[in-house]
């Protein structure tokens, strides 16, 4: 019996939301009285494996075929059910990624096992079932899920587990090789082409994000909702007829038909808050609206709101950041 | 080509959300049905792909004879025919094993679906189905373009994107932008009437996984409200208060 945790990295770095799986994986490691084995995908540094120890992980498989670097879902697949066999995995923990949804379905078929995807808190074992709680109905609700046989897969929501780190533990990094051959690279990307990030972090990654929305009036404004963002430290987003005019890229369009976002911070400058806006961000921990009409629906939705105009409020909250930090 | 697109049936995105007294299942008194808003675009991008290359479209729906008008939605919007497997979609192993059989026997290119449902949230169906038919799945799209018997996909990835070839058959989940969803007109409401709807019986194991309760997030506490000329004193609450920054 062992838990085995999926790791993506890119560029040599472990995702941040790989830390919050593998401290998922290591303490329900320890409510099975097992340890956690990290299998690492993409592209990683020996070093930023070994630290994954700060996060309960004892040992690494990693596989430095560089036909590796870049998301092949067959040769991904193939590599983790191996990994799996080899440590006799009951439970696989991965991220509720693109990459996680798209390998743990594919393994959960594979493997025979019971997969919850969207997962939000540590399972509960009592009574003998193993149940996890998970998100449902665009974030409007929680479901508890028994997960059935064997083996199961979970897929951790990103930033609904906070990183373990205890300081000085490494694991020992092993090579894995899971004997690929051509044809499981048969889907690989022809191309990869990574989009420019505000301030370069990752929408689907960030824990704080600034987003804009038809208040904003215009593509040339948006140095405002920039220049908040970079001193907090956080991404950029937008609402979907800002995207839609072009004013921003589709990949920030935050929603119910764009990306679910879980920040512990949320702003929203100049969005009215429609129900197809917040199924995206309302699970956000918390939520910061300013708009200068006060029954805009987002108030509703908020724990904190500036009832102003975001020409005057923005520069200001932008120099307080400023004058914290 | 033949393409088979997979549609589920869930409640209005507006709609509020409550549950049975037992808290087991949705309650539905009320609530409108529509087709998975991520499914319009799957079905959307087949009908448009077979008005270029020929071919036909059927749509598949795992579930009980209520979803039946958005099957006829479907067929209104542009598809040929349809396939209904009589049972409730417990849950996403179980509607994958219903997709695969109709797959297999229908010998279908492409088949499509929404990245995932609205309501369970899954995510998940595209690559168990792929998986049960041991051919790729490109999972979510937001490009697809079919010469021959090769697709180009484009597949969004964190950070970015990945454009990706693949023969047929596969299995692709589709999201936006891929298209611009379309709307049933007066004529595909009536011919929709005279379309072909098979209803068959389920197949395969049982479910892996059973919801044994929902329940709604806790309350917010309502909004606190910073004057707009000390604004700044939001950031000290942000930090003090709220430990967020
Ligand atoms: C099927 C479907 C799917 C959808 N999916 C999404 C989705 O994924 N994401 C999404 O965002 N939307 C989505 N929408 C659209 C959604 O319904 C709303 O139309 C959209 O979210 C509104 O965007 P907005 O708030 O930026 O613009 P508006 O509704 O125009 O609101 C602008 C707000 O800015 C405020 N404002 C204006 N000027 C100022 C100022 N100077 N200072 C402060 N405040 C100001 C106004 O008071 C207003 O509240 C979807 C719609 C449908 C039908």
């Amino acid at each position: 019996m062992s838990v085995l945790v999926v790791v993506e990295c890119d560029n040599g770095e472990v995702k941040k939301s790989s830390l919050e799986v593998a401290s998922y994986g290591s303490q329900v490691a320890q409510m099975l009285g097992t340890t956690a084995t990290a299998v690492a995908v993409g592209e990683a540094t020996e070093a930023n494996l070994a630290a994954l120890g700060e996060q309960g992980i004892s040992k690494v498989l990693y596989d430095n075929d560089s036909r590796l670097k870049d998301f092949v879902n067959g040769a991904y697949t193939k590599l983790i059910a191996a990994a799996a066999q080899q440590e006799s995995a009951q439970i696989i923990v991965l991220a509720n990624s693109n990459i996680g949804a798209a390998v743990g379905s594919r393994l959960s078929v594979r493997l025979q096992a019971s997969l919850a995807t969207n997962v939000v808190e540590l399972p509960k074992t009592d009574g003998g079932q193993f149940v996890v709680k998970r998100g449902a109905f665009s974030g409007k609700a929680f479901s508890d899920v028994i997960l059935s046989g064997e083996r199961k897969i979970i897929a951790v929501k990103k930033n609904s587990m906070e990183p373990l780190h205890n300081a000085g533990q490494t694991a020992t990094v092993e090579n894995f090789s899971a004997q690929l051959t051509d044809a499981d690279f048969s889907d690989a990307p022809k191309q990869v082409i990574m989009q420019e990030q505000a301030g370069g972090i990752l929408l689907p990654e960030a824990d704080k994000v600034v987003s804009g929305g038809r208040g904003m009036k215009g593509p040339e404004n948006w140095n405002l909702i920039e220049d908040l963002a970079k001193a907090l430290g956080a991404a950029t987003a937008c609402s979907k007829p800002v995207s839609d005019v072009d004013w921003r890229p589709h990949h920030e369009h935050v929603g119910q038909t764009g990306i679910t976002v879980s920040p512990n911070l949320y702003i929203a400058c100049g969005i009215s808050g429609a129900i197809q806006h917040l199924a995206g961000v309302n699970s956000s921990k918390v939520i910061v609206v300013i708009n200068k009409d006060p029954e805009a629906p987002f108030f509703k939705a908020a724990d904190y709101g500036i009832v102003g105009d975001v020409f005057d409020v923005l520069p200001k909250l932008t120099q307080a950041v400023k004058e914290l930090n | 080509m033949k393409f088979l697109v997979c549609i589920s049936n869930v409640p209005d995105t507006t709609t509020k959300i409550t549950f049975t007294p037992d808290n087991k299942e949705l309650n539905k008194a009320g609530v409108q049905f529509v087709i998975n808003p991520w499914d319009e675009y799957a079905l959307t991008r087949a009908i448009e792909l077979k008005e270029k290359l020929g071919g036909n479209v059927t749509v598949l729906n795992v579930g009980e004879a209520d979803t039946e008008p958005n099957i006829r939605k479907a067929l209104a919007i542009g598809a040929d025919d349809a396939i209904r497997v009589n049972a409730k979609p417990t849950d996403a192993y179980f509607v994958a094993q219903q997709i695969a059989a109709a797959a297999k026997e229908g010998g279908y290119d492409i088949i499509l679906m929404g990245k995932e449902s609205i309501d369970y949230n899954g995510f998940q169906v595209h690559g168990m189905v792929g998986e049960l038919l041991g051919i790729p799945t490109v999972a979510p799209a937001i490009k697809l373009d079919v010469e021959g018997s090769t697709a180009t996909l484009e597949r969004e990835i964190e950070g970015g994107k990945e454009i990706v070839e693949v023969a047929t058959p596969f299995v692709v989940s589709c999201q936006e932008p891929m298209c611009e969803p379309r709307i049933p007109n007066m004529r595909g409401i009536m011919t929709a009437r005279t379309k072909p709807l098979k209803v068959v019986e389920p197949t395969g194991e049982a479910p892996r996984t059973q919801v044994t309760e929902y329940a709604l997030p806790p309350k917010k506490q309502g909004v606190k409200l910073i004057p707009a000329e000390s604004a700044g004193d939001l950031i000290k609450l942000l930090r003090n208060e709220a430990k967020v920054i």
